[in-house]
């Protein structure tokens, strides 16, 4: 499979134009935040909704490349039911996984594992990640 | 089909890699790299200080760039200031003459192509000094006309701060027209050159300009050197934004005083090596001939856009652009996809919104692909690239996009 196979895989294609979860709620109970990728255009919304330490619910409205918006997608798909601290590390080990670094390998990334092609675009690795920093800040 | 007879002074290129992203940066000939090598190894002398014959020597050279640079764009070589980049160099403007010379309510007369550089440093001293930025209309599909400037400039406007061409359409504005203008109303004019020089002969007497930004390494020259021009008068009136070391005079615990223009904007230690890099890259584009590499690229140019024009799924938002910059997508794919695959292709282009965010906001899109042909490019540069433009965009349709 080429480098462009691997990283425009179809669970990803899938994400891309259904995107999971996606609009916003205007409840204060969920915790928000926005980041936006200046050179690229990219605009990414994530709001969490916790109780009793566990991720009862999250929203997202992604614009920009396929990446970013599958990312945001599947990210609100494995970690609604989590509990926090789960949630956190699950973060970490993707982040780590598409920036090509170590990462503790019994942690099940479920279908996040498909950006797993993004190591080899370094210039995409922002793409892939913007969702998932956004959504790390709303744990805080 | 013509041959490419400069591209073998570019030692960047070789078989495999389709460099057209010359909006961004140019690629270097070896005639620049060996005059910044000479420097690094030869010479590495501070410039204006030593009294030993390599300081003498360097001194001479950064002076000699210096008077290349006034004779390229027909200034005095006083009022030729060396900077860090058109950024700085704007930059300096807004900070030394924007914040001394608007007061409330003044107006800055600018348009939604700008670069950020070209426009952020306005916004700034508006915001500092409750004055206001206007914006001129633009004609479709994103030009400035003397038309559009004429209605929206008014006795409060103070500075127009405009570019002579857009970094992301690549028209020419018609600079002369409005600067008569704008001086019938007694505000200046900063133009924001870096997209210019490049592809044609700027003479800035002759367009009146107040002040005139333009960088080194979107013209065969070196990062970190650009150039400031302005009019003497106007240099003579503000202050230098930076002080230290070379630019003073008279230092005492209390005060000190600075030296005239250029210098006075000059102060610590320049970019030497650099400064000579763009005597060198100015040296190359004259002994070719700016005409001659416009008509070269001209022909190119157009040959690409006859064959991409029509393609049933790009979209392009400069059509017949006057500077060989062509700005596009591919129909429902997101620039930086399209990127990863010219990238993986080997083909250098530029996707995102170039630093200019207004002039995407203004087409309503979110980012677009932005190349350059430029003087290094050949047919079979331009064959691949229109070849590789056609299987992305059966690529990303099988994709599903």
């Amino acid at each position: 499979m080429s480098n462009l196979d691997n990283l425009y895989r179809e669970i990803i294609m899938e994400h891309y134009k259904n995107p999971r979860n996606h609009g916003l709620v205007d409840n204060s109970d969920y915790k928000s935040n926005r980041i936006k990728n200046p050179s690229c255009g990219d605009d990414i919304t994530i709001q969490t909704l916790v109780e009793d330490g566990k991720i009862k619910d999250i929203k997202q409205e992604a614009t920009g490349c396929s990446i970013s918006v599958a990312s945001a997608s599947v990210l609100t798909e494995i970690m609604i039911g989590k509990t926090v601290e789960e949630a956190k590390e699950i973060v970490n080990a993707y982040l780590n996984m598409v920036t090509d670094k170590e990462y503790n390998q019994t942690i099940d990334l479920e279908e996040a594992s498909v950006f797993s092609g993004v190591k080899k675009f370094p210039a995409r690795i922002k793409c892939a990640s913007i969702a998932w920093v956004a959504f790390k800040d709303t744990l805080e | 089909m013509e041959k490419n007879n400069w591209k073998q002074d570019f030692p960047q290129q070789d078989d495999n890699f389709y460099y057209f992203d010359s909006a961004a940066t140019s690629l270097k000939p070896n005639s620049v790299i060996e005059k910044v090598n000479y420097y690094n190894r030869e010479l590495s002398s501070n410039i204006n200080r030593g009294m030993y014959d390599k300081s003498q020597k360097a001194t001479e050279l950064y002076e000699e760039a210096r008077q290349k640079v006034a004779n390229f764009i027909n200034a005095n070589e006083n009022e030729v200031i060396f900077t860090r980049g058109t950024t700085a160099s704007l930059n300096l403007v807004a900070r030394a003459y924007g914040l001394e010379n608007i007061a409330e309510n003044d107006e800055v007369l600018t348009t939604e192509l700008e670069h950020h550089s070209s426009i952020l440093p306005w916004i700034n001293v508006a915001s500092k000094k409750k004055a206001k930025i206007k914006y001129i209309d633009l004609k479709k599909p994103g030009k400035i006309t003397v038309e559009a400037f004429k209605k929206a400039i008014t006795d409060k406007t103070k500075v127009v701060a405009i570019n002579y061409v857009s970094n992301v359409l690549g028209y020419i504005t018609p600079i002369k027209e409005i600067v008569e203008i704008a001086h019938k109303y007694n505000a200046i004019v900063v133009v924001d050159g870096a997209q210019a020089v490049q592809h044609f002969s700027v003479d800035v007497k002759n367009l009146d300009v107040d002040f005139f930004a333009f960088s080194g390494h979107k013209m065969l020259g070196p990062t970190g050197i650009g150039v400031l021009y302005g009019k003497e008068s106007l240099l003579d009136k503000i202050n230098p934004i930076e002080f230290g070391g070379d630019m003073s005079l008279d230092v005492n615990k209390e005060s000190f005083g600075w030296k005239v223009s250029p210098t006075k904007f000059e102060a610590g230690t320049m970019p030497i090596a650099e400064a000579i890099g763009l005597k060198a890259a100015i040296d190359y584009l004259e002994s070719v001939g700016l005409e001659k590499i416009e008509a070269y690229t001209k022909k190119l140019y157009n040959y690409f856009y006859k064959q991409v024009k029509d393609l049933e799924d790009i979209i392009i938002y400069n059509p017949n652009s006057d500077t060989n910059i062509f700005t596009f997508n591919i129909k429902n794919v997101p620039s930086h996809d399209a990127i990863s695959y010219f990238a993986e292709k080997n083909i250098a282009l530029r996707a995102g919104q170039h630093c200019a965010k207004l002039i995407h906001d203004h087409l309503k899109i979110n980012s677009s692909l932005r190349g350059n042909i430029f003087i290094y490019n050949s047919y079979q540069d331009v064959d691949y690239l229109i070849k590789t433009i056609k299987e992305a965009i059966s690529y990303f349709k099988n994709l599903g996009f």
